[in-house]
Order: structure tokens, then sequence, then C-alpha cells
């Protein structure tokens, strides 16, 4: 099967989402889509799947023009997708899920869901992939989630299929099981289109790599291209990958954390007995997979739960004090989500400037603000962060993902403080914005804060830390030095417990990867 | 499969490997064993201390009746004592169990819920100035009750099934109510009756639709909202139209019982079963049809799906829009039968309001019942059963003021609901519009 885009554009509004993309892929072939975060990746694919109407342009399936009013005829059409949020019903069994929208069905509607758990049971054991049709979706892992989505797909019979994003939740090893299944479908014929910003797994799977910037097709590369070539070419100028910092220049450690626990309602520990330490003027970097309790300890630190167990920072107990407080005591606080948690949307720059601090000198007192003063703070803010917006009385909301986030590191990042925290400092923001959001993380830790950062991006917490923690179910698996290799991390991040003495070289897996 | 998952592989080949299984410390939920020994000692102090040392009787048969079935004859020192005794040791299991770490299990909740009823009643009977009633009017006559109630929930549960709120039950019932009286008064024909509140409960269902999923309002508002223009509407009706012309608009004509000789003369449940009107009749039909349908047919597996992940639903090619409009106006069709209930069985007329809460009784049915039709069905017969006991207990002149015993209704739903079903987890997509962005 040959599936063909021909000058698809979408807009939305004013907004040109894509911009007449020709795009190609034929079975037994994996064409990559390489982009960064907006730039029109998952429109295309939501437009190829019939989620949206394109405004211009053509899909062919064998040369014959087809039209998808909706999801169900892409699927009629033997296209199928693996969306980046699962679309799978939590409380559904598999099989459940797998039938849903292709039922088989005995007399009067009455469900057959016993064909459907023999063609799992094919499927599965076909490509491996260990998966029970009556476990409940929600209690599996996200790796066997996604393999639930390909045998939604597969059962459809997909001549093409669509991953949009697959490897974001998954470790470095469910990342390589995924990469080896896709391998297989492709030598028994799939077509596949794999959406991703990661050059290293695009290099590693595709056939053919084609690179999507703002929403237009800029250039084509072989999957032997250098990585720096792909980067500059998604990013529309050359990017530093792998720079180097200076090594720390460490102090005391003035932030303890001692036995942390925190409870979720039904009484799983999220944060297990978690104990670490950073100096002044080191990073400590926590990497895991999203949901293993990263989000939960940084919350905790900052008061936002109930927790157990001992959070020291300058000598003084953090735990039980109020937020107002513990921001008080000196600590810069970047949340995980900045449109929910870290901003207020429709308030105005200079608003969110002043989140923390709109009781205080200059921005106001306990009475009333001052709002030239917090105007004047913002703008002087906006300025030494390169914040890009039309000025500071403009909505945030407004502004681009990368100059949203600089406003919250604006606002945290202030003279003085005496740790700070950043959960995901980059997440969805313009590779321009990460080198300077993180050369301004570097600084602070070289100022001599000691800094927290949270992130899933193994690619962050290598460029960051100077040592790194890896939580796996609410614990820290190790404490290892910033230089640790990927695998390393990697088995830690799927809960295997780093143990100091032994022999790094066995746990390198060079050999097993393709 | 030589070549599949490498990385599982190549972990058991590392040294020593300790996968980490993800820890759970028990949280111990103490409410149920403290609600326990709440009740048991107002057992002790009331059934058994306060108790009146006359006798409770319970007749089950009447004198002609072919199966005559003796009358239950309590004593109310002994009986307290021995129920006080049994929920003091329940109470005890449960405080063992917690401390140990497991949880109560439903059946002991069940058992002692049983028990403190029985205690009750027979305190209750037994301090009466008349110390006999009949048992099988009480359950019966609860049933009748149940009847609206039962229909409400299962609107709410199909409605709530698909993903929108349906707080307009009263409303739906209400209108199902006014406009089979006026319907069936007019052409005399009580089937006409049904018919048209039917479509009542249809119409007071579009408008409920049509704002919650077309124009995104807030589900509850226009629930609530929905529930006074009904209200409203027919109190203005009544007054100005019905009232002046009550003889030729609110005289409907009945649906009269259909028995089932024999099956009609087992005692308790005979009556509730085997004599019935088409509306009780159909009531079972559409429990059962209901169940079997949301959860053994296809039908059934796409609504929940739509009510759960309205896009995951989508991405497989169900119509998520489509799909919530026919369940909601389907619910409105069943509430509007339930609405013809009160006027074509239960009362003799149309009066202002008359549905009295009821919908919202039926809403704590669907929560307590925990959106499964059968579990509320019979959660509406337990409020149906604490509404008739109220009834009887008036005639029978108890000790405990009429006002307290008013009560009994919505305690028993508020218990219910807050209390025992804790931690139900309804459709993940109730309440939320469905948008593509």
């Amino acid at each position: 099967m040959k599936l063909e885009l021909r000058g698809i554009t979408k807009r939305f509004g004013e907004f040109t989402a894509n911009d007449s993309i020709d795009l190609v892929v034929e079975s037994g072939e994996v064409h990559s889509l390489l982009g960064e975060n907006g730039a029109g990746k998952s429109t295309l694919m939501n437009v190829l799947f019939g989620l949206y109407e394109p405004t211009e342009g053509q899909i062919l399936v064998d040369d014959q023009p087809v039209a998808f009013s909706g999801p169900g005829e892409a699927m009629a059409a033997g296209i199928g997708m693996v969306h980046q949020h699962f679309m799978l019903i939590p409380v559904f069994t598999v099989a459940e899920n797998v039938a849903l929208g292709d039922e088989h069905t005995r007399a009067a509607g009455i469900l057959d869901l016993e064909s459907t758990r023999r063609k799992i049971r094919e499927i599965s054991d076909r490509y491996g992939f260990h998966v029970d049709p009556d476990a409940i979706v929600e209690d599996l892992p996200v790796g066997v989630q996604q393999r639930v989505e390909i045998i939604k797909a597969l059962v459809r019979d997909a001549k093409v299929l669509i991953l949009d994003e697959p490897t974001a939740v998954l470790t470095p090893q469910e990342t390589d099981e995924l990469l080896e299944i896709i391998r297989q479908l492709r030598d028994n014929g799939t077509a596949i289109v794999f959406i991703s910003h990661k050059l290293r797994e695009v290099k590693a799977i595709s056939t053919r790599i084609s690179v999507l910037r703002r929403g237009r097709l800029v250039g084509t590369a072989d999957p032997s291209a250098e990585q720096s070539e792909l980067a500059a070419l998604m990013v529309g100028r050359d990017v530093v990958l792998n720079r180097q910092k200076s090594a720390p220049k460490v102090g005391e450690e003035t932030f303890v954390v001692r036995d942390l626990t925190v409870l979720s309602p039904t009484g799983q520990r999220i944060v297990d007995h978690v104990s670490f330490g950073i100096r002044q003027g080191e990073i400590l970097a926590v990497a895991g997979v999203q949901g293993n309790g990263q989000t939960e300890l940084t919350e905790a630190i900052m008061g936002l739960h109930k927790a157990s167990g001992s959070i020291r920072l300058d000598g003084q107990e953090l735990l039980g004090r109020t937020t107002r407080q513990i921001i008080r005591a000196g600590v810069g606080y970047v949340p995980e989500d900045r449109s929910t948690d870290g901003l207020v949307g429709s308030f105005s720059v200079a608003e969110n400037m002043v989140l923390n601090r709109f009781d205080q000198a200059p921005a106001g007192n306990a009475v009333q603000l001052s709002p030239s003063a917090i105007r004047e703070f913002a703008a002087q803010r906006v300025e030494t962060f390169d914040v890009r917006t039309q000025g500071v009385d403009v909505p945030v909301s407004t502004l681009s993902g990368g100059n949203q986030q600089k406003v919250v590191m604006a606002r945290e990042l202030v003279d003085g403080l005496s740790l700070f925290i950043a959960s995901q400092p980059t997440r969805g923001v313009d590779v321009g914005s990460i080198e300077f959001l993180h050369d301004r993380i570097v600084q602070e830790r070289d100022a001599g804060t000691p800094v927290l950062i949270v992130s899933t991006e193994l690619d962050e917490v290598l460029e960051l830390a100077d040592r790194i923690a890896v939580m796996y179910h609410g614990k820290i698996m190790g404490i290892v030095p910033g230089d640790t290799s990927r695998d390393e991390l990697g088995l830690m991040m799927a809960g295997i417990q780093h143990e100091v003495q032994h022999d790094q070289h066995t746990v390198t897996q060079e050999g097993t990867r393709a | 499969m030589s070549h599949t998952v490498t990385a599982t592989d190549s972990r058991s080949e590392t040294p020593r490997p300790q996968a980490q299984t993800p820890e759970q410390d028990v949280v111990r939920h103490w409410n149920t064993p403290i609600v326990f020994a709440v009740f048991t000692l107002v057992s002790l102090l009331l059934f058994t201390l306060n108790a009146s040392g006359k006798s409770a009787t319970f007749r089950i048969s009447t004198p002609n009746d072919a199966v005559h079935i003796p009358d239950l004859v309590a004593p109310t020192v002994p009986v307290g004592w021995v129920i006080t005794l049994l929920m003091a040791a329940l109470t005890v299991w449960a405080f063992v169990s917690v401390s140990r770490g497991r949880n109560v299990a439903g059946w002991q909740a069940a058992l002692f819920a049983l028990l403190l009823v029985a205690g009750f009643l027979v305190w209750v009977v037994g301090s009466a100035q008349n110390t006999s009633v009949f048992l099988t009017g009480l359950i019966a006559g609860s049933f009748v009750l149940a009847v609206p109630l039962i229909f409400g929930s299962m609107a709410g549960v199909l409605s709530e099934r698909a993903g929108v709120v349906n707080i307009a039950i009263e409303g739906q019932l209400l209108a199902g109510a006014f406009t089979a009286a006026v319907v069936s008064s007019i052409t005399d024909s009580p089937w006409a009756g049904l018919l048209a509140a039917v479509v009542a409960g249809v119409l007071v269902s579009v408008l409920l639709a049509v704002f919650s999923i077309k124009y995104l309002v807030n589900q509850v508002i226009v629930g609530v909202v929905l529930n006074v223009l009904v209200a409203g509407l027919t109190s203005f009706l009544f007054s100005t139209v019905l009232a002046p012309n009550s003889s030729t608009l609110n005289s409907p004509s009945h649906f009269t019982s259909i028995r089932i000789p024999v099956l009609a003369d087992i005692p308790i449940i005979g009556p509730i079963l085997f004599d019935q009107t088409v509306l009780g009749y159909g009531m079972y039909l559409i429990v059962a049809a209901l169940y079997i349908g949301l959860f053994h047919t296809k039908w059934g597996l796409r609504v929940r799906a739509v009510g759960e992940h309205p896009k995951a639903a989508d991405t497989v090619g169900i119509k998520v829009l489509r799909t919530r409009y026919i369940n909601v106006l389907l619910a409105g069709a069943i509430a509007g039968m339930g609405g013809a209930f009160f006027t074509l069985v239960s009362s003799s007329s149309f009066s202002k309001e008359m549905t009295a809460g009821q919908g919202f009784i039926a809403l704590a049915a669907v929560i307590f019942g925990r959106w499964n039709p059968i579990g509320a069905f019979f959660a509406a017969l337990l409020f149906g059963f604490a509404t008739n006991l109220q009834y009887v207990l008036a005639i029978l002149g108890t000790p405990v003021p009429s006002q307290f015993m008013a009560m009994l209704p919505y305690l028993v739903t508020v218990f219910a609901v807050a209390g025992l079903v804790g931690r139900s987890r309804g459709p993940a997509a109730a309440g939320t519009p469905y948008t593509k962005e």
C-alpha cells in the first residue's frame, strides 16, 4: 500500500499549521517526520487520520484520492494511529478496548469478545507483546498500554501505522523494545510513519526522514546524516548539541531531604522514603519516566502535598510550613505545567511576574498593589530574560510556549535564592529557548545556589546534571555522577537498583541494540 | 520470538537485578467501624434499654389469603438485646479487620444495615400505640413509592453513562406526570397519557441535550434551571387551567393492575412481582434491558466508552455527540414514564409539584447504585422503603416525632451516598462536554 499526501494545507483561522506538505510512505518503509514541538507534525497526522479536514490538498491511497470524514473511514482505508496520549478507556479491559468501534456481535447485538480475545492472543504471540486480553487497561504499565494501541491498529488490518511521539512516555529500554517492534512490522510490510523530535531514535529507525519546521516541509534527509545536521534542519540554524558546562564549584550541603514520604489517597507511597542532599553550586537532576513520584516530590518540598520525613534548607525545617513561608525562605519553583500551575493565562505578563511577591515591596503591600512599580519590575525582567512580547501588559497566554516559560523563570530566578527547583524546565519549548533557559539554570548554579531539576528528558538531565538521582515507583534507585551512561540510567529508570560496586561494562548494552 | 523484547533479555543478564515492586502502605479507613460503633450504641440505648417491653407483631398474610403464614411476633426486649449483641460483635470484628489492615467486607456492612433496620422496626413498632403492622403491605407500599424513583434512576444511569449529568430527572418526572394527567383525562386512555408523558420527558431532555451538548453550558446548571422551569410551568398551568376544569382536564383514567393468577398469591413477593400495572411490569423490563444493554452489547460498550473517554471513542469512529443525544433523549423518555406513574397509577390526579424532590432521590440512587441499573434499582427500593416506613409509622402512632420520621428518607439518602458508598467512581467524562479542538 502506498499513502501519499499532496499539497496538504491546514489553517486554523489566521494560523497556518501545515503549509502545502507533500509526503509519501510505502509499505516496508519507516518514514520519520522530524520537527520541534509546534512544527505541525501532529496536525498533519490528524489530517491524515480524518480528525481534521485539510484546508487544501489531497490524500491518495494507492494513487486514488480519498477523503476521510472521520477516523472510522481512515481506519477502513487501512490507516492506524497510535496517539501520543493513548486513546484507551482506562476502566475497560484490553479486549473491550480493542473491540470498541469494530465489535463482533451475536444475535441482538450481544457482544462476542471471544473472537477479539483470540485475535489479540494471535498478534501478541506473533510479535511477543505479552498482553493479556482480560487485563484492565489502567492497571497496565504505559509500555504495555502502547502495545494495546498497536494491537488495536493491527486488528483492524492497518497497512499504514502512524506513531505520534511514541517514545515520550517510555524508558530507554522500552523505547528499544518499541523500535524492535517497529522493525518487525516494517519487515512484515506495514508502512510506518514515525513522528518524533528525538534525533537519535529517528536516525535509528528510519528509511526516510522528512523535516518539518513551522508548518513547512523544509527538507528530507538520509538516516545516515549527522545529528547536528538534522538538528540544524529542524531548528533552522546551527545548534550546539551537548554543550560543555564548567565543573561545579560546590560549597556546603544546605538542602537536605530525609525519608520524605508522600502517600496517595489510597495509601500508595507515591514518594517512598526519599533522601538526598544538594550542595551549594550543584545541580541535582531527578530522572525517571513520567509518573514515578517526581512531581509529588517537588510539590511536597513546596508544601503542596502532605508528607512525612524532613526537608531542611539552611538548617531550617521546611516540612509543615505553608507554601508562602517556603517561598519566603528563598525557594524559587518552576512547576511542571506552566499553563495550569505556573501562570494565570488571562493575567498580563507584568502581573504574572509578581505572583509570588505581590504583597512585598516594590510590587505592593498587604493592602494594595502598586501597578507602576510592577510594570517597571516586569519590564526589567522581560529585558533580562529576553522575553519576546509586545509589552508587559498583554495577557501572558498570547506568548509562545518558550516565552511563557521564560516569564515563569524570570519570576522565580530572583537574586538571593537559597534553593532553585525546576520541574520539566523546557517541556514544549523551542530549541532556541531551551539553550537560553539551560544557560540561566547553569548561571544560577554558578552563583552558588543548590539547584534541583526534574526532567523526563534524558538529554536534558545529561546536559544539566552534576549528579543524577533516578526515581522509580517513588523510590530513588540511586544517585550517580552526571556523566553516567544512558544505558545505566535506563536500567535504573526501569527499576533496577544502582549498585555502586558493580562493573559498569556489564550493564552497557550496546551489543543488544541494533 | 528470538529477537523480541531486547531489553527484557538484557535485563536478566544484569548481575543481581533487584526489580522493585510498588509498595503499598495500608491506609486504615476507620470510618466504617466508627459508624458501626455509633449505631451499636444507638441500638443499645434505644432498642434495648428504651424498649417498650411489649411485643411487635408483623402480619404477613391476611385471613383470606390462600397460603397462610403465621404472624411474626417479636418481643422487644429480648430481640433488642440479641440484635444489639450481634451488632456489637460485627463492630468488634470490623475494628479488628481494620486494625489488621483489611477493609470491612461489603456483606458485613449489608448484614449490619439489615440488623439495624430490623432492630429499629421491632423497637418502633413495639413502642407504638398499635403494636401490629402488616409487613406485606409495608413492602408493597414501599414498592409503589419506589417505582418512579426506579424510572428516574434508570434515566440518570443511562444519561450519565453517556457522559451527560442529568439533574433534570425531577423536571422530567414532573413534566411526565402533568402531561399524562391531562392527555389521559382528555382522551380517556391511559395509553395516550403514557405516550404523552414520554414525549414530555423527551422534550425536557431535548433542552438538556441541546444546551449541554451543543452549547456546552454547565450540565448541572442546565438541569437545575430545567427543574425550576418545569415546576413553574406546571404549577402555573395547574392553577390557571387544570384547577378550574379539573373534571375534564385533571381526572385521568388509570392503568389497572394485571394480576397473574396463583403467582400473585405468593406471600410478600407475589403482589410486588405479579400484581402490577403495565408500568410496573415495564419497569422490570427496562431495568433488565438496560443492564444487559449497557454491559453485554455493542451498543452499551459504545455508550460507556463515550461516557468514559469520548476522544478515544471518537478515534475509533464512534459518533460521540450523536450517542450522547440519543441517550439523553432516551433517558427523558424513561423518566417521562416514571412521571406517568404518579398520575396514571399511584395518585388520582395531578397536583402542584407532586414529584416533591423524588428526582433528586433518584439521582442519589444512581450514585448509591454505582451507575449500574441493578444497583440503582435496589438503592431506589431502599429509599422507597424509608419513605413508606415513615407513612406507616405515622399511622401507628410512634413515640418518634413525625418531623423526625419525615427526615428518614433523606437521612438514609445522605448516609447511603456519603457514608457507605465512599470511593465509588462514576463515568470519567460525565459532566464534561466534548469538543474537537
